[in-house]
């Protein structure tokens, strides 16, 4: 997801609301109404004759909706007279820490013991647990977590430390004021003691505190504070007991595989099942309207059912889907310009007395996850019940009941957490929850269904970064200074045939050209253009989004205008940063840590890049060195500025991990499109970083009192300009069309 | 033809197709789900177990080959060296979205159970095999490392 949605306007929450087939407000009556008009004008027959012995919740006790009160002042906590604090976490837990955070927030304000605080995830409610930054939207994305939770939370804390404070108050008949808090427990002077346990009956007859008041930062005791909140899902991670989707245990629980079509745009002719009737444990072979959906009692039986299945495709409409060709109509199109989207304030080409022309080519990109997608769907009794990682919950619940054709208070999400998503799980058009809740109708809701996608369903499903081609012409004037730069691209708007196509203004999407538009540079003659071509397969946002593109231009294109201008690329960079203090700031930060400028050993050079996305700076060296011709990642500096740091070593994980991404991502990732169909469908093709190719990291966090910024994506932008910078130095050749693979500069 | 499977110390017999991956046994029959489906051709590692001490990715092996041999899964560690690899893990929050990680913990329990004091480059050889997406590799480096040195101290 994207911060653009920070820009949330009544009409636009309106028109986004119409859009989804809601009218006014998501609550459930309201909804009711809708879906039942959609459900009785398209029939919908669902059959509920299979009643499973124990209910879901009981199936999977413990996994979710343990926490009870007594105190519960609030939909975020919950105090029970066990003395355990159980926070509510309304955001998707797909690695990038944010359990830990929101519960981080919360501890700090409560003053609780952190050994005592355990975590739940929130169920689908967009009144209780939306993202503030989205509106009236459940949902994690575009780093936006902890940054939209910071007050919610730690208010959320306050309040139940100070009904915790006044119940004190009056049982020992002692002065609130004079109550002191610490590690779930209340003392008084006087020698009364109490855990929050103890206290919690008491506490749950206070009224709400009213803007509780908050902590000043000098009297936090968790955030900012390293490593004294350790993440709350390391041991179920490392001893096999977190429950992913494909985890689900139901009674009489199926799996299902779907035969996707081979190509985008393919559509089902016919197909034979005969075979696939005959593997033992197939019990489904049916239609539905992603393909063939090929149910068994377990993974491999469906999988060989899949195998013997005949099915005919008409791939007519696609056979001309080709990656190399549609590379040559970018380059095309770049050629030309587009729909502007910057306002040049000064115009001083005339001037340029050296000018740089480039052309740069990206591949489309898949999201490749531990995990494969899934979704687990149980229509019974009138309902429908869902197991994922539902990212997006309010999409996923609108998208499932109208599959369904249920009104949405007959569904019941229940979010586990994900193996990665990287942007994948947060679609508009709930791809993988749709497609569970229609095996589960093809098979009359008979029982549990888990439709696993394998890992090549996966990655040529489709929902890529899209194919990017960037034109630029920069100059320089006698000075040395930028005198000229002209930018256009092409590529995909990934808003446009979405639930989010509102967002594009005046013909362009933002999600276009993030990162060139509002470039931190002071750039004021940057004549940007866009083009945004259709195609039939679909784009989404992936790890840090536009700025997967944009900042590999912008960051390379400085580099090759400081070499013309005989400028060190760190000093030529800072005289452009001048309104930019924290770009500037990350910037000398990371060259100052990596020692920017001293003599390297032969073969080896730093190469720098800065980027702002999701409203943090980050900048990284990466030392590199080359052999044969072939590069080596030795080590990256990183500084980070994401405002108030919360959980300072969740942040270096992710500098970590934003690095270790986008490095595979440089080196080898690329979806090429073949008649249509996605070449690339496992990881022996479309690799990934492994061990050995990790780079020795170190990341720097920038002290800050300003408001906490994301750090999911931000790591990811600089990377991949700051290696090609130094791969330019080393041997002079500057990389244009990703992957590496594409020059040679990697094994393969 | 059943065959008869030792798994975590247990015997269990399987009844199904002898040529059914062993992951698919272990997940769907014997309901042991920590080890994970990542891509069914022995590339990235999320299912590996143990066989006879030895690391096997489950996706690509029959069940028949394993009959007689013990198999060890997340679930059944139990070593020194596991339990070592666990703590460390634990210890510098190596896990990120956690779903190679099962994986990647019996890749570094057998390496340690062999060489207890592994070099960056026997680490590199041992999990190579292994992938993460979240790209968590220097961590796990390190808790290679930590894991070697609580087990010599």
């Amino acid at each position: 997801m994207h911060p653009l949605m920070n820009r949330f306007h009544t009409d636009e929450q309106r028109r986004l609301m119409a859009l989804l087939g809601v009218t006014d407000s998501i609550a459930p009556t309201i909804s009711r109404r809708v879906f039942l008009q959609s459900a009785g004008a398209t029939g919908l027959a669902i059959g509920f004759g299979w009643l499973a012995p124990t209910g879901a919740d009981a199936a999977l006790s413990g996994a979710e909706g343990a926490a009870t009160g007594p105190l519960a002042p609030n939909a975020f906590i919950r105090v029970g007279t066990d003395n355990l604090v159980t926070v509510i976490c309304k955001h998707h837990e797909m690695g990038q820490g944010n359990t830990t955070g929101l519960a981080t927030l919360v501890a700090d304000e409560l003053d609780a013991d952190w050994s005592l605080v355990r975590t739940e995830y929130a169920p689908s409610d967009p009144k209780l647990y939306n993202n503030l930054a989205f509106g009236p939207l459940q949902g994690t994305g575009g780093s936006t977590a902890i940054a939209n939770s910071f007050l919610q939370y730690r208010s959320a804390g306050a309040t139940a430390r100070g009904m915790l404070v006044m119940a004190a108050a009056e049982a020992w008949h002692v002065p609130a004021s004079e109550i002191r808090t610490s590690k779930n427990t209340l003392t008084h002077a006087s020698g009364r003691r109490a855990t929050y346990g103890e206290m919690a009956v008491a506490a749950s007859r206070q009224t709400p505190p009213d803007n509780p008041p908050l902590k000043s930062a000098a009297r936090f005791t968790f955030i900012g504070k390293d490593r004294s909140t350790p993440r709350v899902d390391s041991p179920s991670k490392c001893n096999g007991t977190a429950m992913y989707t494909g985890d689900v245990k139901l009674p009489g629980l199926l799996t299902s595989v779907i035969a996707w079509p081979p190509g985008f745009g393919a559509k089902l002719v016919s197909f034979d099942a005969t075979d696939a009737k005959n593997v033992k444990g197939v019990t489904d072979v049916v239609e539905v309207p992603e393909g063939v959906a090929v149910v068994a009692t377990g993974t491999w039986a469906a999988l060989q059912g899949r195998h013997a299945l005949r099915v005919q495709w008409d791939e007519s409409s696609s056979k001309d889907l080709d990656s190399d060709a549609l590379l040559a109509r970018y380059r095309a199109q770049a050629a030309q310009p587009g729909t502007p989207f910057t306002k040049p304030t000064t115009t001083s080409a005339a001037s340029a007395v050296k000018t740089i022309e480039a052309v740069y080519e990206f591949p489309f990109l898949a999201h490749a996850t531990m995990e494969p997608m899934n979704c687990v769907a149980w229509l019974h009794d009138g309902m429908l019940e869902t197991w994922s990682g539902h990212q997006f919950p309010t999409l996923d619940h609108m998208f499932a009941a109208k599959a369904a054709g249920l009104p949405m208070d007959k569904v019941k999400l229940h979010t586990l957490v994900s193996g990665g998503s990287f942007g994948r799980r947060a679609n508009g058009w709930s791809d993988f929850t749709v497609a569970a809740v229609n095996v589960a109708k093809a098979i009359g809701g008979r029982a549990p269904v888990r439709l696993q996608f394998s890992r090549e369903d996966d990655t040529g499903a489709g929902l890529y970064r899209p194919m990017y081609v960037h034109a630029v012409k920069a100059g320089l004037d006698a000075q040395g200074g930028i005198a000229l730069w002209q930018h256009t691209i092409v590529g995909q708007s990934i808003l446009a045939g979405g639930p989010l196509a509102d967002f594009i203004k005046d013909g362009i999407d933002p999600t276009s050209v993030e990162g060139v538009d509002k470039t931190v540079y002071d750039l004021p003659m940057l004549a940007g253009t866009l083009h945004s071509p259709t195609l039939a397969v679909r784009p989404l946002w992936w790890r840090s989004v536009g700025n997967t593109h944009t900042a590999y231009v912008m960051e390379t294109m400085m580099d090759e205008l400081a070499a013309a201008a005989s400028r060190d690329p760190l000093a030529f960079r800072l005289a452009l940063l001048g309104k930019s203090p924290r770009a500037a700031g990350v910037l000398k930060l990371a060259a100052d840590k990596a020692g920017w400028g001293k003599p390297r050993r032969a073969g080896v050079a730093q190469g720098i890049a800065v980027h702002k996305s999701f409203d943090s700076f980050v900048a990284q060296v990466a030392e590199v060195s080359m052999r044969n011709g072939k590069v080596k990642v030795e080590r990256v500096v990183c500084a980070v500025d994401c405002g108030v740091p919360v959980n300072p070593d969740v942040i270096r994980a992710q500098m970590e991990g934003c690095i270790g991404f986008a490095l595979g991502a440089l080196y080898y990732s690329e979806v090429e499109l073949k008649a249509g169909r996605a070449a690339q469908r496992n990881f022996d093709t479309y690799r990934s970083l492994r061990i050995h190719e990790m780079p020795r990291v170190e990341v720097h966090i920038v002290p800050s009192t300003e408001k906490p910024t994301g750090v999911g994506e931000p790591g990811v932008p600089p990377l991949a300009p700051a290696v090609a910078n130094a791969v330019a130095k080393l041997g002079g050749q500057r990389v244009r069309r990703l992957p590496f693979t594409r020059a040679g500069l990697v094994e393969t | 033809m059943s065959v008869t499977l030792n798994i975590n110390g247990t015997r269990r017999e399987f009844d199904g197709d002898p040529d059914t991956p062993l992951l698919w046994v272990i997940r769907d029959d014997l309901g042991l789900t920590g080890t994970k489906y990542g891509c069914g051709i022995a590339q990235c590692g999320a299912c590996t177990v143990h066989v006879d001490g030895q690391t096997l990715r489950s996706c690509s092996a029959p069940v028949s080959a394993v009959a007689g041999r013990q198999v060890t899964t997340i679930e059944g560690l139990a070593s020194p060296a596991a339990k070592a690899v666990q703590k460390a893990w634990v210890a510098l929050d190596v896990v990120q979205c956690g779903y190679c990680q099962s994986g990647q913990i019996m890749s570094a329990t057998a390496l340690l159970e062999k060489k207890p004091k592994p070099s960056d480059t026997d680490i590199d050889h041992a999990m190579a095999g292994n992938i993460c997406r979240c790209a968590t590799y220097q961590r796990i480096r390190a808790a290679i490392h930590a894991a070697s040195a609580q087990l010599a101290g």
